[in-house]
């Protein structure tokens, strides 16, 4: 199998990458991981003029602390995610999502930041993002700015970078204490893409949920927040009984497709009982340090 | 081996002057190591890494399934770590060290992986066995005792129609157990 022909440049800067985006334009696409890309290249379902490799700038690869964020560079491998203490500790979230995405052989090179711009409606770093408020830094020829999930996720693989933009980096906000998250899954076989996925935060005070967030997978053309059962989570006790009320709420409100995988009805179904998995496991891991 | 990097660079251009912005190329020579030699070649950019070992090089042992990256038959290693090698073009290996299954058993004798794989019937057409020799290698290199998860979780990323796993998982089990590294 070929891809169509195309002209190949790996630039070593952000500001090279973006020099050559800026010249190419449309006809340019930036090459990650390729773990998604590649595979559209090798089926000819994509047919850019241009490939800017990034692979070649070690500076966008890189997971820190700062103040009160987890900085994670775009190019980062999901597997350097996956082994690296530092989200185990401070983010254990992402670190437990990363392990649902492909395989060990994907994760080697498939990056944080692709995943996140390729925007597949069954993934699960969109999600995580979601769940976490997480901050999307991109750079453009005229600057940086910084987007919000929901600004960030446009829709079916369509996010709100333009051709001249590129993903330099993913900060994740730091939990409280008494913060416990949770990702579930069902897919087919482990390492396909999700039928649906759910990502749940939950902050308690004692007894009480303090506040809770919840984001689907694999139900909708992005990320999904389930805003209305996050609102009647916040200050209610922390019971089986309100964590699988909210999640059928949650889930009823969901608008999932049918496909020849599964039909809207069933993921609506898992998608209820997921939630309610995963708000009860964030709910137990909520209970000492933020976990 | 990673000392040989060496960065692409086009082919047929003249040094590159300075401050002007690199031009994308459809043909590049690269410079890399494969299972242990130097190896120099100008390729078409559009050429994968899979293709690349198996026509340029005639490494045949690299087998192409599905080329989109779910079936596994094409993992090598690069750096060390296991890659689909349909999934990358060979002008981003430059620089890299690549080792395919032809570098297991240089000789006559087999490498105790596939020694293991032989007597747990952990093969039998043999078309999806190089890529599981090169993740069961190393998985075995980075954990000298891995887990059943572990050894799970690699395999998980292989497809066989044939054996139905078990011999697969029983093999990689067994090598650990007699590969003396």
């Amino acid at each position: 199998m070929k891809p169509a022909p195309f002209r190949y440049v790996a630039p070593r800067s952000v500001d090279e990458t973006l020099a050559l985006l800026a010249e190419h334009g449309a006809e340019g696409k930036i090459l990650a991981g390729g773990q998604s890309l590649v595979p559209l290249l090798n089926m000819r379902l994509a047919r850019p003029q241009v490939i800017v490799d990034i692979n070649g700038i070690r500076s966008l690869a890189y997971i820190r602390r700062k103040d009160d964020h987890l900085h994670v560079g775009a190019l980062t491998r999901q597997r350097a995610v996956e082994e690296s203490a530092t989200v185990r500790r401070q983010m254990p979230l992402l670190g437990e999502a990363i392990r649902f995405v492909g395989h060990p052989q994907i994760r080697t090179r498939g990056t944080v930041g692709g995943s996140l711009a390729h925007a597949d409606p069954s993934a699960e770093l969109p999600a995580v993002a979601a769940a976490l408020d997480a901050e999307l830094v991109v750079r453009s020829p005229s600057g940086e700015r910084a987007l919000s999930p929901g600004e960030f996720f446009a829709g079916y693989l369509t996010t709100a970078l333009e051709p001249t933009d590129l993903l330099t980096e993913i900060r994740f906000p730091l939990l409280p204490e008494r913060t416990g998250t949770a990702f579930v899954e069902v897919a087919r076989r482990h390492g396909d893409f999700a039928l649906v996925g759910v990502a749940a935060v939950v902050r308690r005070s004692d007894g009480t949920i303090a506040e809770a967030r919840l984001a689907f997978t694999g139900v909708g053309p992005g990320p999904v927040r389930a805003r209305g059962a996050e609102g009647r989570l916040a200050g209610s006790a922390g019971t089986s009984r309100v964590f699988a009320d909210a999640a059928r709420e949650a889930a009823a409100r969901l608008d999932p497709e049918s496909d020849i995988h599964a039909t809207a009805q069933y993921r609506r179904d898992v998608a209820a009982t997921l939630a309610r998995r995963a708000l009860e496991l964030a709910w137990q891991r909520s209970g000492g340090r933020s976990r | 081996m990673s000392s040989d990097r060496v960065r692409a660079t086009p082919a047929r251009v003249p040094a590159r002057r300075k401050r002007r912005l690199r031009e994308p190329q459809s043909t590049m020579t690269i410079q890399f190591m494969v299972n242990g030699e130097t190896v120099e070649r100008t390729v078409e950019v559009r050429k994968t890494l899979a293709d690349f070992l198996r026509e340029d090089l005639g490494l045949t042992g690299t087998h192409l399934g599905c080329e989109h990256g779910v079936c596994g038959a094409c993992t090598v290693l690069l750096n060390g770590e296991p890659v689909r090698s349909c999934l990358l073009f060979a002008v981003q290996a430059a620089g890299a060290a690549i080792e395919t299954v032809e570098s297991l058993a240089p000789g006559d004798a087999l490498h105790p992986v596939q020694t293991a794989f032989r007597e747990h019937h952990g093969l039998q057409c043999g078309f999806c066995t190089p890529g599981f020799l090169m993740s069961a290698v190393a998985l075995l290199r980075d954990h000298t005792v891995p887990t059943d998860e572990q050894i799970l979780e690699t395999l998980g990323g292989h497809l066989c129609r044939c054996t139905g796993y078990q011999g697969i998982v029983e093999a990689v089990r067994a090598a650990a157990r007699t590969w003396q590294r």
